[in-house]
């Protein structure tokens, strides 16, 4: 018995001792190989008498199974420490920096857009477009313009030479000319496909684009973007430009109420025409949409005057309705803090980083515009 | 237009305070723009007497003055030469921010004595533009008393007049449409005749009605011309006006209370006996009384003597006739002058005067004589005299027409419920005469009205009046919005376009829609049709037949700031010509790559990459980017000719150009390159057929194991590899499911002038499962395909 302990003590420490897997195979060799000393004692089991090897059997048979534990055992401690080994030799310095990716940006004035688009598409306003270049009736003469009136003085529009038809064209000086072309009665096709052509009434539309007026300014640029609305139906007053224009103001600054009072005021192509102001505080040098005392003047509004439905060939007694404008880049500045209109135009890749939006900010209503 | 509420209150009756005036004013729509309240502005000064003014120990033009203020006795010292007991002057304590100087006083010794406070003079509360020592104030005035109100200052209200309302240019029109608004009684307006005691020895003619319908006038004689009495000159400088004489200063009061301009002519230098009003006769000139002498032509109306031009009819009066203290005779003249006339003589002539901004908005036309009677009195009131008979040349405007009114008309259009006698309350309050007509009313707007014209005006008038704030808030009628959304493709691929590349990394820009002429010269713009005719600056003076000039400048502006890494987008118009049509949509991107540098190599290719991210867009797009050529070499010239290619379903449907821009051009535009670069145009992308239907097509894909096999070709080194490419999938477009570049070699073992093309081709079984032999034949067909088309070689 005592050999056999002995045996036993001494293989084990001999597996304990073993380095690498080296060490391990030549301990298994050594007791359980072939020649081995454990293998050597099962082979002196079948020389046995049977009772001999109902003693000695599981003795033996037991050594065995103790022995080759021990050399699994071992053999995945080294394994472990080798694979620790190599994974240590792996090491990243993970403090270095990830490959430069540039981060893109949505311009605030695209956003803002988007925005109002949402807002205005879910009271079920489409979507029109007209060129930038214009022509003299569509961009005055049929909104109430007359020739030479002293109200077109104030657009400060931008003209090209005169053609040798005679004709001037201009950059439109609002979006309203997108009125007109929604509204006219004609028969021909629009000049693209893109461009808005005239519907039959009930209309609900509004109309974002660029617009151009002579003017340089930290509130004035000669380009900037306008979204226009118009609604024309049976029966549409002006209580319901109010609703829409409040309801607009309160899902566009995204605060439950603001204090908004609309004020009388004059456009050629609207009777009665007025602007509208929002409450805001402006006590601590920048404006607060939504507190305060202060009056804050943001878009330009009336009912589609009688004249421009009738040059549009729409009956005024039969159809009326309202049209609005507001200055897109203007509004993206009261909501989101930007205090030069300039810098809208700059391409300045810092100021775009700073003030641009995520591609993934889509706006959208269920998760609040912003 | 400016005005205080004393000059208000001569026109209506009112205890309003300003604040009130404001409110009221902006809720009737006329917009006000500031009020300067010289009462808050001059807030810390305030009145004190001198009770000992005494010589400086130290200097020679010093006083030191004991000082009854309203905080006590003061010592100041003082270097005005009027500073003497008993003067009752205005006093700014230490602290007290100066205007006139700009300095805030400081306890501060002057010479050795301590001034605590400062004794002002006009100029320093700016009050005057210069003045002589300190002000002089009544001794009935009593210490501590605000100096605004000790120098008689008031609140000026400035407001922006409406191009439809030009009778709010005079105070009385404003007194009357607040009186309407319920701020007071409007006094009686209406003017007494003065009777003439002989004929007017000037006879008034009009040789050109249509530029001058009508002219009146009278002569006064003996009248003894000088300063204007201080209720006058107190009122024209309150509005910022300088007073000239009695004569002029009349004029100008009565174009600011009553919106009514006139000219007084010294009648002993009227040549002839005569006056004419009638156009210029090309090259004549006239020294106005501005001092200038402007150069006339036939278009601008002219008021003439035997000598000529005397006068630039409605917009400024003739040196040679002009009104001084040695006047004794007057001939003043009121005329009504054509607005849209005067307009444009004043942009001729760069001349815009108080009477010309009136006369071209349309002043009433109702009021020429009245106008006229005003002045006499005020004239014969001020300077004396006698007037003549007015005489009457032409006549008054018809008045606008009535309007056919129905009151119910107020609720179907504004939603305000008002009946027939509140309708006609406001209407009579505003001017308007009303006579029931039926069950409606027939309407008759005032003279000095010319815009009301129908019966949506008159709304405007009564809601107006009412105030917006009665307006209902209703909602508006719902409407189930289109299932598939309110945009159209073209709209959603613009939306989607500018979030696509924005998660690619680009910044998307918005830049002017107009370029320097040359710029737009570049990119094969700057047509005639396209330039404007009065750009804002000389560098935007054409529309932009290229998103891209203006994104490279954009480019070359970072650079300037030492911001050499950018990518760019820009989605707008682009133009080809000025009618609607030749506008499209443009989606436009550069790429200046100077990315950080990395610890790490990095080979990516930036055109390459950009090339990625243009199929990814047109990928995103819906387009049909499986049957997009890529025709190299055929880009427009301001691309780099070896590098740059057209992205096109056809040689007439170009979607878009990219690569590297032309050096040239880079170079014409001042900035540094390599510079890559796309547009496209959303327009030229086609719309989806399936339009509707939402079902995918269906998921087909084979159980059968997919193989890929390499090939490398040689071919000549300028054979596009995409050739090769197409050539490959030709051969079997059943089985073979794709081919792809993984190298391109030139060197040894290649034939100079050749390419080496590695190409794996993913090779799909569609029935079973492919021998070798079947394999080995479609490989053949392969290499039969790339040699026909691009005598291609396997490379052995």
């Amino acid at each position: 018995m005592s050999d056999l302990s002995t045996l036993e003590s001494e293989l084990i420490a001999e597996i304990a001792a073993a380095a690498d897997m080296a060490a391990v195979e030549a301990v298994r060799v050594a007791a359980l190989g072939k020649q081995g000393q454990v293998s050597a004692l099962l082979k002196t089991l079948g020389a046995m008498s049977p009772e001999e090897r109902q003693t000695k059997g599981p003795e033996i048979n037991g050594l065995r199974d103790r022995v080759a534990a021990a050399l699994a055992e071992r053999r995945a401690t080294l394994e472990a420490a080798e694979l620790d080994r190599q994974l240590a030799s792996e090491t990243l310095d993970l403090s270095l920096p990830a490959p430069p990716r540039r981060k893109g940006a949505v311009h605030p004035t695209l956003q803002v857009m988007d925005e109002m688009i949402a807002i205005f598409a879910e009271m079920g306003f489409g979507v029109a477009e007209g060129p930038d270049i214009e022509d003299d009736f569509h961009n005055f003469t049929a909104l109430n313009f007359p020739p030479k009136h002293p109200a077109r003085e104030v657009h400060d529009t931008f003209f090209f030479k005169e053609r040798p038809d005679g004709e001037r064209k201009v950059l439109r000086t609002h979006t309203s000319p997108v009125q007109v072309r929604l509204m006219q009665q004609t028969n021909q096709p629009p000049p693209a496909p893109w461009i808005a052509s005239g519907q039959t009434p009930p209309i609900r539309m509004v109309i974002p684009g660029r617009t151009y007026r002579m003017d340089s300014d930290q509130t004035h640029t000669p380009m900037f973007h306008q979204m226009e609305g118009l609604v024309i139906d049976r029966g549409i007053h002006m209580g319901h430009l109010k609703w829409t224009l409040q309801t607009f103001v309160e899902r566009f600054f995204e605060i439950d109420s603001v204090v908004s009072r609309f004020r009388p005021h004059y456009f050629p192509f609207t009777e009665p025409s007025a602007e509208m102001d929002i409450q805001c505080d402006r006590s601590g040098g920048e404006i607060r949409i939504g507190q305060g005392t202060s009056w804050l003047e943001i878009l330009g509004c009336g009912m589609v005057h009688p004249n421009v439905l009738r040059n549009c060939g729409l009956d005024p007694d039969e159809w009326q309705g309202f049209a609005f404008g507001m200055g897109i880049d203007r509004l993206a500045m009261l909501k989101y803090g930007m205090p030069d209109l300039r810098d809208m135009f700059a391409a300045d890749v810092r100021w775009l980083d700073h003030y641009g939006f995520s591609a993934f900010q889509a706006p959208s209503l269920a998760t609040g515009l912003s | 237009m400016k005005f205080t509420l004393s000059w208000l209150k001569d026109h209506l009756d009112t205890d309003a305070s300003v604040g009130r005036v404001v409110d009221a004013m902006t809720m009737a729509g006329l917009e006000v723009e500031h009020v300067e309240d010289p009462g808050s502005r001059l807030g810390a000064f305030s009145v004190a007497r001198i009770v000992e003014a005494i010589q400086h120990p130290n200097a020679d033009r010093l006083r030191v003055c004991q000082v009854d203020t309203r905080d006590g006795r003061k010592e100041i010292v003082c270097g005005a030469p009027n500073a003497r007991a008993g003067l009752t002057t205005i006093y700014a304590p230490i602290g007290t921010y100066i205007p006139g100087s700009g300095i805030t006083l400081e306890p501060r010794p002057v010479r050795g004595v301590v001034s605590n406070g400062m004794l002002c003079s006009a100029a320093e509360l700016e009050t005057a533009e210069e003045s002589h020592g300190i002000v002089e104030l009544p001794d009935s005035v009593e210490v501590g008393a605000s100096a605004a109100e000790a120098l008689g200052l008031e609140a000026v209200i400035d407001f922006e007049v409406t191009p439809n309302r030009p009778d709010w240019l005079g105070v009385a029109g404003i007194a009357r449409d607040l009186a309407a608004a319920g701020v007071g009684r409007l006094k009686d307006l209406a003017v007494k005749p003065v009777a003439g005691s002989f004929p007017c020895p000037v006879e008034i003619r009009i040789s050109s009605p249509e530029a001058c319908p009508m002219f009146a006038g009278r002569v006064i004689r003996g009248v003894k011309n000088g300063p204007s009495p201080e209720w006058l000159q107190r009122k024209l400088v309150s509005v910022g006006l300088r007073p000239i004489n009695a004569l002029v200063d009349v004029t100008n009061y009565l174009t600011h209370d009553r919106d009514r301009p006139l000219h007084v002519y010294d009648a002993a230098k009227i040549q002839g006996g005569f006056l004419d009003a009638r156009l210029a006769k090309a090259g004549e000139s006239l020294l106005a009384l501005d001092g200038r002498t402007y150069t006339l032509d036939a278009e601008i109306c002219v008021i003439a003597d035997a000598s000529g031009v005397v006068d630039l009819g409605g917009v400024m009066g003739g040196e040679s006739t002009g009104c001084s203290v040695q006047t004794t005779e007057v001939f003043i003249e009121a005329a009504y002058f054509d607005p849209i006339r005067t307009a444009e003589t004043g942009r001729r002539l760069g001349l815009i005067s108080d009477a010309q901004y009136r006369f071209a908005r349309g002043v009433d036309p109702g009021f020429v004589v009245s106008g006229l009677e005003l002045a006499s009195r005020l004239i014969l009131e001020i300077c004396g005299g006698e007037a003549s008979e007015v005489q009457v040349a032409g006549a008054a405007l018809t008045p606008p027409a009535p309007v056919d009114f129905d009151p119910a008309y107020v609720h179907r259009l504004a939603g305000l419920s008002i009946g027939h006698e509140g309708a006609a309350e406001i209407l009579t309050r505003l001017g308007f005469q009303v006579r029931p007509h039926g069950a409606r009313l027939m309407v008759q707007p005032p003279s000095w009205r010319r815009d009301v014209e129908g019966p949506a005006d008159l709304v405007e008038e009564i809601a107006r009046i009412i105030g917006f704030d009665a307006l209902p808030s209703t909602p508006l009628p719902s409407v189930t919005p289109p299932a598939g959304g309110v945009l159209t493709p073209r709209q959603a691929r613009v939306q989607k376009g500018r979030r696509v590349l924005a998660a690619l990394g680009y910044q998307e820009a918005a830049t002017w829609s107009f370029t320097a002429k040359a710029s737009a010269e570049l990119f094969g713009g700057g047509h005639d049709a396209l330039v404007l005719a009065n750009p804002i600056a000389a560098d935007l003076d054409c529309m932009r037949p290229s998103i891209l000039p203006n994104l490279i400048e954009a480019v070359g502006r970072n650079a300037a700031r030492g911001l050499h890494d950018a990518a760019l987008f820009e989605i707008g118009p682009v133009f080809s010509g000025d009618e609607p049509g030749d506008q499209r949509t443009a989606m436009g991107a550069v790429l200046a790559s100077h990315p950080a540098r990395h610890w790490q190599s990095d080979a990516a290719d930036d055109l390459f990459k950009l090339k990625g991210d243009l199929l990814a867009l047109l990928d995103e797009l819906g387009a049909p980017t499986g049957s997009l050529q890529i025709a190299q070499g055929q880009a427009s010239p301001w691309w780099h000719s070896g590098r740059s290619a057209r992205l096109q379903l056809g040689p007439k449907t170009v979607i878009a150009e990219f690569g590297a821009v032309h050096p040239r051009v880079l170079s014409a535009l001042d900035v540094k390159g390599p510079i890559y670069a796309f547009e496209l145009w959303v327009e030229a992308i086609p719309e989806p057929k399936r339009k509707g239907a939402k079902t995918r097509p269906r998921f087909d894909v084979s159980s059968l194991m997919p193989l890929s096999r390499d090939f490398a070709f040689v071919v000549g080194q300028d054979r596009p590899a995409g050739d090769l490419v197409k050539a490959v999938i030709g051969a079997d477009k059943a089985l073979i499911a794709g081919a792809r570049v993984f190298d391109v070699y030139q060197g040894p073992g290649v034939p100079e002038g050749s390419k080496s093309v590695a190409i794996e081709v993913q090779i799909q079984p569609r029935e079973k499962t492919l021998t070798e032999a079947e394999i080995e034949q479609l490989s053949s067909r392969i290499i039969a395909a790339a040699e026909k088309a691009c005598g291609a070689k396997l490379r052995s």
